[in-house]
């Protein structure tokens, strides 16, 4: 059988060239960049990705507009920014991750990942890196394109406005984890997804602002996941969220802070649901 | 406790104790391991053998610390695998049963993924050469053959230099000559110091690589020990045909235990040469020829069905609190 050949201690590296100690961030770029390229890759992501936000910003825009006839006073220009900002949180985010994250898993890519040095959370923000990286960019277009094209003011409250875009963020990647959990295939995110885009897109004041609503509904509305971060991408922005007039940078704190209890609660409450229900491995 | 100290050459580098673990709740509760004990000392080639659904891959992911046992203890180079996954990892490479790479990524392009949440990969050239998969850098991976998915998997478990390295079923799906290789390349990392546990249902791969092994059957060690341990007590066998007419009865061939099927005679000796020896004497004296004469020491094959047949007689009862005294324990782990 087998000769004495152990050798005694640690193990010599055979050849030269040794790589760095591994790193969150060297692990976040790692899978950020594989991502990325299966997105680059999948034609049916990319359009999901990019063009039908684009689309959906067209059909926004008309909307708005009847709606601005019933409602005069209405800021058309502002709410189409702020739509299209959620717009493409909803479906760069949330839609194309929750597709993402399935996908993966069926492959049993995220079994093998968990097998290496990357923690669980790393692997799902990771996996996020192109989605929100290609989501941050396109509203970053939308904010320059709005502000320049629209004549907007300049954002009263960009930390507000910063911190609605991290809150969707977050808050939209973990409802794709949960969103996933319930998906088998790819194929069928399509229909599992569907509630909660309906409630970003109709009940979070993208399509109908909340303040053309009757105002039981609009209370309701206010209460969606989604609402909260998005009214405060408003109020960073215009220093409103359409129930008063526009206040200052000051001012702004004030309208914000029930969007923002409302905003982390829902938070909290969606990594709650993806620490409980997301699967790592197809089922049996 | 021995987490920090250096582990000299043979000291435990994976220590199982009681190992249990249990699927679902309430009825559909699945008992998948029952009690395992392993030790495997360092630079230690153990192989876990076992029929399908015998609980090697469930005790695996156990010891790899991808879940956490319902009861028993652990230890992967002194730690918790699972709770201290941050000191085990780096340190470890892991090849799962089936793949887990990205179809439409390119080998290139996933062994630099791989490279980039591991701590000091070698470099990827390296580590496909290693496994014969240098010229396909390019491929994507979902034009791989099944052999080559598999190459590609233990190429990136060993991007890290692992000084321990888990193979589920390593060689399952490859041909002739790529298992050929595969065994090669484990021999080669053994011989460097690498402690290897593996799973097959190949006893040839055991038999071939294996220091040790363990045969696990109902989500429990059956038998373990050295291949010539496990084989230890097992009868050798002969076999052959007798002519139409052979006008003398076969001798008493002592401590042998003798079947006539016919003409065919199937004798198990716990002494080969003697018995041999007594028949071929009886043979040649009465100038009797014997057909398809087969003479073979135990394998581990027969081994390995002989003791799967015995554990299979015993019923898997899902007792909760079964007393360790139940567990059968056919030879021991070092």
């Amino acid at each position: 059988m087998t000769t004495a050949t152990t050798t005694a201690g640690p193990q010599r590296p055979r050849s030269s060239g040794v790589g760095p100690r591994s790193t969150v961030v060297r692990r976040l770029l790692a899978l950020g960049r594989a991502e990325g390229v299966l997105l680059l890759r999948n034609r049916t992501a990319l359009f999901t990705a990019v063009l039908l936000p684009v689309l959906l910003i067209g059909g926004l825009k008309s909307v708005l507009d009847q709606q601005a006839e019933s409602s005069p006073g209405l800021d058309v220009d502002s709410l189409l920014v702020n739509g299209a900002v959620g717009m493409v949180l909803a479906f760069v985010v949330y839609y194309n991750l929750t597709a993402a994250y399935v996908a993966r898993r069926g492959e049993l890519v995220l079994k093998r990942l968990r097998t290496g040095e990357a923690r669980d959370i790393e692997i799902l923000v990771g996996t996020a890196v192109p989605s929100v990286g290609l989501a941050l960019l396109m509203c970053g277009v939308i904010g320059v394109v709005g502000a320049s094209a629209l004549h907007l003011t300049a954002p009263v409250n960009p930390l507000l406005l910063v911190v609605g875009l991290a809150l969707a963020v977050a808050t939209l990647m973990a409802l794709a984890a949960v969103s996933s959990a319930f998906t088998r295939t790819v194929e069928s995110a399509g229909i599992t997804t569907m509630p909660v885009l309906l409630l970003t897109q109709f009940g979070s004041g993208l399509f109908v602002p909340l303040e053309v609503m009757p105002e039981r509904l609009a209370d309701i509305c206010r209460l969606l996941p989604s609402t909260p971060a998005f009214q405060l991408v408003r109020v960073g922005w215009f220093g409103t969220d359409g129930s008063a007039a526009p206040t200052g940078f000051a001012g702004t704190w004030a309208t914000a802070a029930p969007h923002l209890v409302t905003g982390g609660v829902w938070l909290a409450l969606a990594v709650w649901g993806a620490v409980r229900y997301f699967r790592w491995e197809p089922r049996r | 406790m021995e987490t920090s100290q250096p582990h000299a050459a043979g000291d435990p580098v994976i220590e199982v104790t009681d190992l249990n673990r249990h699927y679902g709740t309430g009825g559909d509760r699945y008992h998948a391991v029952r009690g395992v004990d392993l030790t495997v000392g360092r630079g230690e080639l153990f192989a876990l053998l076992g029929t399908n659904g015998a609980g090697k891959t469930s005790t695996m992911e156990l010891i790899e610390g991808l879940a956490a046992p319902t009861g028993g203890r652990v230890r992967v180079l002194g730690h918790d695998p699972h709770r201290e996954r941050a000191a085990v990892r780096p340190r470890i490479g892991i090849m799962l049963q089936e793949g887990g790479f990205p179809g439409d990524l390119t080998v290139g392009e996933t062994g630099r993924a791989w490279a980039g949440i591991t701590s000091h990969a070698r470099p990827l050239d390296e580590a496909l050469e290693l496994v014969g998969l240098g010229h396909r850098r390019g491929v994507r991976v979902k034009q791989l053959s099944g052999g080559e998915r598999r190459r590609l998997d233990l190429a990136m478990a060993l991007l890290g230099r692992p000084e321990v390295l888990f193979l589920d079923e390593p060689s399952t799906g490859l041909d002739p000559e790529a298992r050929a290789a595969v065994w090669q390349l484990v021999r080669e990392l053994r011989a460097e110091g690498t402690t290897v546990l593996l799973t097959t249902h190949y006893l040839e791969e055991a038999e071939e690589l294996a220091d040790r092994l363990a045969i696990m059957h109902g989500g429990q060690i059956v038998a373990a020990g050295t291949v010539a341990e496990v084989i230890a007590g097992r009868p050798s066998r002969i076999a052959f045909e007798l002519p139409a007419f052979t006008g003398t009865s076969l001798p008493p061939l002592a401590g042998a235990t003798v079947t006539v099927d016919g003409r065919k005679v199937m004798v198990k000796t716990p002494a080969l040469q003697a018995t041999l020896t007594e028949l071929l004497g009886w043979a040649d004296r009465h100038g009797i020829a014997l057909g398809a004469l087969d003479a073979r020491s135990a394998s581990l094959e027969e081994a390995f069905l002989a003791i799967a047949s015995e554990a299979g007689h015993r019923p898997p009862a899902d007792t909760p609190a079964a007393p360790p005294a139940r567990r059968k324990l056919i030879g021991l782990a070092r």
